[in-house]
């Protein structure tokens, strides 16, 4: 059976995976954990997952260490997670203790194995005060930044601030989510995962098989949007582009894919403004997948004549990296991390109005040759630019980086 | 035509990868561009003529540093963006000389402008540096004629660096193909030639590398 850095080789070309042989030579024994706070479920265990046996094949000795939480603990922590994307959120004494204790207590059973690290990972907030509580660490700190914190809740960032701090490094996803910090800051894109049940080529015929069984008809157009159902993705937005679209192009369908609004009362409320817009239109199809539904929203990508990402706010974007993997040109709001991957004539158009969307939705329709080079472009623009061997490669940048040198050239022998 | 090949100093294929990092200093307007230019670190500066290639983005074919690029998508300001798209970061020794280049050119605009010129918050400026590890690709050729078959292997980044980046550490600015074909006693000065004619700033990293793969097997033929 292939390696895993095999496989990657299948995609991304041998001398990808070459050059990350070559970057590594330097790291070789060197000892790199990994801390977060779940092994499964969420975009930074998914990310972890993939990137943990990748560098043991390249010959790292790293380790993927989680802390454990009581459920005070991880309603702290998303608490945190939504004040630093610039939700107000007021967090008691009470829980705030307990996170500090929870961390405390995590130290007790990691410290050793964290002490004697050459390079500690810290993932997002929930593991961030363990460094506080390992005062032999002899190694580099690095605090991974996993979220959109631009415009973060400043109570909340004032009191995480004083534990990230007295990291040696931190990484955050673009230059406009990076917060001031008194040490370096690393900036890493995020990336997605060719060979995940998400992005993996599929055989036609499960592709025809998953959609068709969701009522839509292959014969016809199909954009479609897969988000959330928040309000800053503008979903009724999206069914406004599509009714603009329907006027030129009557047998056009829409798909409207996102996760099950079940305990969250803003997505509902989102939720029942969407089918109100669509008012029972058959050729609307709104969709609430389970979050494990990964190869059903792959299918209906590849399904997807055009893929929309309308969103009104945006921190990265990997719906859009996804769509674009499938060679789909994307029409998405002109905000954030869409900016930086979708490129008007190219990748596709950056709208600013549902108006926007169904003016260059009707072009892309009528310009099949068009919109086919388009998604041609797009995807050879992901394979360059956001997959997991370019997340990979960075991380080991970083590590060479910190592990071997200051200044702004590292020459190695 | 091909010419005779004598041994010589080897020339060892290098890669380099970039670690970006965030300086924390931005940019709403072009009077805070220019406050910025004036105190940001050097690399900055460099970092936004030169590393556009190696960084996750499209490749814009309009402008070749990221000054120019956002003068003319985020403020607007096509004149700016003209003037400023047209400064060759290969024509300065010290780096100093290019950022006096930038607030020259700036600071004309800001006195012919009656407004400073201003963008939306989200899309501001972001200066950034960073720190290139250059490491080695583990292939050294002796003869020229090996560039036909070792080119199409060699990495983007790796193009990026002998390409584009060797012309900010070798004596007159030129890339290191060249630099090594000169050392040779008759010089390959036709092929130097053609070299010199691509314009490395407009291509993708992927497209140069298709570019000097057809000049090197239109040179020394494709059986090598």
């Amino acid at each position: 059976m292939a390696s895993a850095l095999d496989r990657y080789a299948g995609i991304c070309g041998p001398n990808v995976i070459d050059q990350l042989r070559q970057l590594v030579a330097p790291l070789k024994g060197a000892k790199v954990i990994h801390v977060n706070s779940t092994r499964t479920g969420g975009g930074v265990a998914e990310i972890l997952a993939k990137l943990v046996p990748l560098k043991k094949e390249l010959g790292i000795d790293v380790s993927w260490e989680v802390i454990d939480g009581d459920a005070d603990f991880f309603k702290c922590t998303k608490g945190f997670h939504n004040a630093l994307q610039g939700n107000k959120v007021e967090m008691p004494e009470s829980l705030l203790k307990n996170y500090e204790q929870t961390n405390h207590h995590n130290s007790e059973e990691l410290r050793e194995k964290l002490e004697d690290a050459d390079i500690v990972f810290i993932h997002d907030p929930q593991p961030a005060p363990l460094l506080e509580y390992c005062p032999g660490r002899r190694g580099k700190w690095i605090w991974r930044c996993h979220i959109d914190a631009s415009r973060p809740y400043r109570p909340v960032w004032k009191y995480l601030r004083r534990f990230v701090s007295s990291y040696d490094a931190s990484i955050f996803s673009l230059a406009a989510f990076a917060q001031p910090l008194p040490h370096v800051e690393y900036l890493i894109a995020p990336s997605i995962d060719p060979l995940s049940e998400k992005n993996i080529e599929l055989d036609r015929s499960e592709v025809e098989s998953v959609v068709s069984g969701l009522g839509v008809d292959l014969e016809r157009p199909v954009m479609t949007q897969v988000s959330r159902f928040d309000i800053f993705k503008d979903p009724v937005g999206v069914i406004r582009a599509y009714r603009l679209t329907k006027k030129f192009i009557p047998t056009l369908q829409l798909i409207l894919a996102g996760g099950e609004a079940t305990d969250d009362p803003e997505a509902l409320s989102v939720l029942n403004e969407v089918r109100t817009a669509a008012n029972d239109d058959p050729d609307i199809h709104i969709m609430l997948l389970p979050a494990d539904a990964h190869r059903s929203i792959n299918a209906i990508q590849r399904a997807s004549d055009i893929i929309l990402q309308k969103s009104l706010r945006e921190g990265f974007g990997l719906t859009v990296t996804e769509a674009m993997w499938k060679g789909r040109p994307v029409i998405g709001g002109d905000t954030g991390g869409i900016r930086i991957q979708v490129v008007n004539h190219q990748t596709g158009f950056l709208v600013n109005t549902p108006e926007g969307a169904a003016l260059r939705a009707r072009y892309l329709l009528f310009h099949r040759d068009l919109l086919k080079e388009m998604g041609e472009k797009a995807r050879s623009f992901v394979r360059e630019n956001f997959l997991l061997t370019r997340h990979l490669r960075e991380y080991l940048t970083i590590m060479v980086s910190l592990l071997h040198g200051r200044g702004d050239r590292i020459e190695l022998e | 035509m091909p010419k005779k090949e004598i041994t010589h100093e080897p020339f060892e294929i290098r890669d380099c990868a970039l670690a970006a990092i965030a300086t924390g200093q931005k940019a709403q307007n072009l009077k805070e561009l220019r406050d910025n230019i004036e105190t940001v670190v050097p690399g900055s500066i460099a970092y936004h003529f030169w590393a556009g290639k190696l960084r996750p983005r499209f490749d814009d074919p309009e402008f070749n540093n990221d000054f120019a690029a956002w003068s003319r998508h985020a403020l607007h300001d096509k004149i700016l963006a003209e003037r400023l798209g047209m400064i060759d970061p290969t024509s300065f020794d010290k780096r100093e000389e290019m950022k006096q280049e930038l607030l020259d050119i700036i600071e004309e605009r800001l006195d012919e402008s009656e407004h400073i010129p201003w963008t939306s918050a989200d899309q501001q400026f972001y200066f950034i540096t960073s720190q290139t590890v250059v490491f080695s690709a583990r292939k050294t050729i002796v003869k020229p004629a090996e560039l036909v078959s070792v080119v199409p292997e060699m990495t983007s980044s790796s193009i990026f660096y002998h390409f584009i980046d060797a012309r900010r550490r070798t004596f007159g600015h030129i890339d290191d193909f060249r630099a090594w074909l000169y050392g040779f006693e008759d010089g390959y000065r036709d092929l130097c030639d053609i070299l010199s004619n691509v314009d490395p700033f407009f291509s993708t990293l992927p497209e140069l590398r298709q570019q000097l793969c057809e000049i090197f097997i239109d040179y020394f033929g494709k059986e090598r």
